[in-house]
């Protein structure tokens, strides 16, 4: 079916639009009127795979294996509904926090170009395209963190380029390493050869090296050097969108192929991608500790986040993976939530250091509602969508006696817990300290800085209250990835 | 044939690894070209090499085995998507060069406090 | 650089690149060429001149056109999507139409040339694009 590759058709639409579109407000509308029609697709996408079945379509009329084949599944699906989401509300966001430094078409163009790489990586069933919709997303991004083009974001955008390039050379490798032992590209097919045959050690050197290109793009321990470096000098827009989306692609590909096609040697991946997990929390959490920049608190908070999906495909059970996923749209949704805060706050006073800045709680209580809302949700209260996620990774964890990374993740929770309360406390409750004005730009809020907070904390709230409906689309995903015969019969009849 | 292309690929892996180890950035950009031809050319002899036979040729005779098009297809796109990620790393150091006047990688310690 | 030889039969070369660039697109269908190499040809053989002369002959309007031209091949490259989609062929697919034209006679034209001829105007799009950031400082 065709509507299964309108999640690129639609942002490539766009894309030709704002490349004729010189600077208006009309590209803004235009960019919005763009998100709710990726919404609505894909809301209709995951509500056909429900009803119908996995969705194929072999682009260009070619049979898999042969030919490119687009794929939508349930764990697609879902991807596909939170990047939706996100992209919305970045949309109406960008309104008040693009206007004045950048030319419009640029930001808009890119942006466009981005979703379009995501989406793509998430619906592809061609490992080959997947390493082009990943190319896809690293230019665009390229771009976007140096839009500006201040001494701050051209250090941070070569930091970002050496290492993602340098991963993005690994995945090709590790791809022409597999091509040569399978003959193949096509992802079911390739499950089909790796599950029948146990030749691991044949598969290990490519295993390898795609583990250290994903771990790369989605920041897990040792790799992650590059996200602090860059994340917080872009425009707060954008880093916003790069933490909902970029490391999330990352660890979708990495669930994506720990799950379908490396499955040889599983006791030795396994236990590295748990030890992996465990050191990235901690590290991610403790590094946010010792910071005061918001940005950077929150940068450092995405890296120990990222421990806690690896966790759940480590552990490896239905139940697990399913935690992995919700934890994985809990944290795109709340994340983005923070920053969009963290670039509000910054806009009311006017500077990102959390010791220049106070008093926001009598000032605006309603950004303050804003706030706790995501925090909390981060930290993982009940009844909010993090209290859950957390849960159930705790739980399938304990059930299948991975104690040591129970314990680091609950340690990370509390450092979790700590660091939102340090912004808190010195964002909101601490009296605005002497010498600095409480509105030095004379900023005032219009709907367009809250109401993206709003809806992305709505759907945090209503996550952790209809949590048990999640949960069933995330266990769904997760008992399909594990045992994925649907998915390669689709694909491959 | 493998053998020799395996020997070179070795080389400019040696190469690309010792130049991204260097402490200038355009050096480093010219390592990242050597990796991106090393890495071009493995997955160029994944399948192998056949030498002297066509891919799928209109009225070509079939003796023998034919060349695998998919590694040359995949060789193709990996080439132009790394011009394109070359051009950008040196459009990007130029304006930081013109921004700031140095090509010190050690010097960039501004982002990481 | 500064070779009068080269300076001199600049125009010349350029309209054998040009030409060149040509042939390369239309034969790239079954034959070594195709789109991507004529469009890098074609938008070297224009930005030519700067490496002849100084980066400043070149006319520095073509920065504003490479947006253009960039979104010209994107369209073509969509268009090129269209007929598989109305005559319910699987995405993609590639359709043929053959006619015949006077003088030339018949013509087999489809999807997949328009398809080249996109990549050919956004490839050139993008060698002006790449030259511009990479000769004028912002």
């Amino acid at each position: 079916m065709i509507t299964t590759a309108l999640p690129i058709l639609v942002p490539f639409v766009f894309i030709i639009v704002f490349l004729f579109l010189r600077s208006s407000r009309l590209t803004q509308w235009l960019s919005l009127f763009g998100s709710s029609i990726l919404v609505v697709v894909s809301v209709y996408l995951y509500s056909r795979v429900t009803s119908i079945g996995i969705q194929v379509l072999h682009v260009g009329g070619w049979k898999a294996p042969f030919g490119i084949s687009l794929v939508i599944d349930h764990l697609s699906g879902i991807m596909l509904l939170a990047t939706s989401v996100i992209v919305l509300s970045i949309s109406v966001y960008s309104f008040s926090y693009i206007e004045k430094q950048f030319p419009f078409s640029r930001f808009y163009l890119f942006f466009f170009a981005l979703i379009m790489g995501v989406n793509g990586a998430f619906i592809t069933g061609d490992i080959f395209n997947l390493y082009v919709w990943f190319e896809v997303i690293l230019m665009s991004s390229f771009v976007l963190i140096t839009l500006g083009s201040k001494k701050a974001q051209l250090e941070g955008g070569i930091k970002y380029m050496a290492l993602n390039i340098f991963g993005s050379l690994l995945f090709l490798a590790g791809l022409g390493l597999l091509y040569g032992q399978t003959g193949t590209l096509n992802m079911a097919h390739l499950a089909a050869i790796l599950r029948e045959e146990q030749h691991a050690l044949q598969v290990n050197p490519a295993t390898i090296l795609f583990f250290v290109a994903f771990g790369i793009k989605a920041a897990v321990f040792p790799l992650f050097f590059w996200l602090p470096a860059s994340y917080h000098t872009a425009n707060i827009t954008i880093t916003s969108l790069f933490s909902g989306l970029l490391t999330k692609v990352g660890v979708y590909a990495l669930i994506r192929v720990f799950t379908l096609f490396f499955v040889q040697d599983q006791h030795f991946w396994h236990n590295l991608i748990l030890i992996i997990a465990g050191l990235t929390m901690l590290v991610g959490g403790l590094a946010a500790t010792s910071q005061y920049e918001t940005r950077k608190i929150l940068s450092y908070h995405i890296i120990s986040q990222i421990g806690y999906m690896i966790m759940g495909l480590g552990i490896f059970t239905p139940l697990a993976v399913a935690g992995a996923i919700f934890f994985m749209v809990h944290n795109m949704v709340a994340k983005t939530n923070t920053f969009l805060i963290s670039g509000v706050i910054s806009r009311l006073k006017g500077t990102y250091q959390l010791k220049e800045v106070g008093g926001l709680f009598i000032q605006n209580p309603l950004l303050a509602i804003l706030f706790i809302i995501p925090a909390l949700s981060l930290a993982g209260f009940p009844p909010l969508s993090g209290f859950f996620a957390k849960f159930i990774l705790f739980k399938s964890g304990i059930e299948n006696h991975n104690y040591l990374i129970t314990a680091a993740a609950l340690l990370t929770a509390m450092l979790t817990l700590y660091s939102m309360t340090k912004i808190w406390i010195e964002a909101f409750l601490k009296k605005q300290p002497d010498g600095t004005e409480a509105n030095p730009a004379q900023n005032k809020l219009s709907v367009f800085d809250i109401l993206p907070s709003a809806i992305l904390g709505l759907i945090s709230v209503a996550m952790g209250v209809f949590a048990g409906n999640f949960f069933g689309m995330c266990l769904e995903a997760a008992n399909n990835l594990i045992n994925p015969v649907l998915y390669i019969e689709t694909m491959l009849q | 044939m493998e053998i020799t292309l395996a020997i070179l690929i070795g080389l400019l892996y040696a190469v690309g690894a010792y130049m991204i180890l260097r402490r200038s950035i355009l050096k480093f950009i010219i390592g990242i070209i050597f990796l991106s031809n090393a890495t071009n050319l493995l997955v160029f002899i994944s399948s192998g090499i056949v030498a002297g036979k066509p891919v799928f040729v209109k009225g070509a005779r079939i003796d023998g085995p034919l060349a695998d098009p998919l590694p040359q297809a995949l060789v193709l796109t990996a080439i132009v998507i790394g011009l394109g990620i070359v051009v950008f790393s040196l459009a990007l150091k130029y304006k930081f060069f013109s921004e700031t006047g140095t090509d010190d990688l050690d010097q960039l310690k501004k982002t990481d406090e | 650089m500064n070779s009068i030889i080269l300076q001199l039969a600049e125009k010349y070369i350029r309209w054998i690149f040009l030409i060149f660039s040509v042939i390369v697109l239309i034969r790239g269908h079954n034959q070594p060429g195709g789109g991507f190499i004529a469009g890098l040809l074609a938008g070297l053989a224009i930005i030519f001149k700067g490496f002849a002369f100084t980066p400043g002959h070149v006319n520095p309007k073509l920065e504003n056109r490479s947006q253009i031209l960039i979104g010209a091949g994107i369209l073509a490259i969509a268009l090129s999507f269209i007929p598989s989609v109305l005559f319910g062929q699987p995405f993609m697919q590639g359709s043929w139409f053959i006619f015949s034209l006077p003088a030339i006679g018949s013509v087999k034209a489809g999807t997949p040339f328009l398809f080249d001829i996109g990549v050919f105007l956004a490839i050139t799009g993008v060698v002006f694009m790449f030259f511009f950031s990479l000769t004028t400082p912002k």
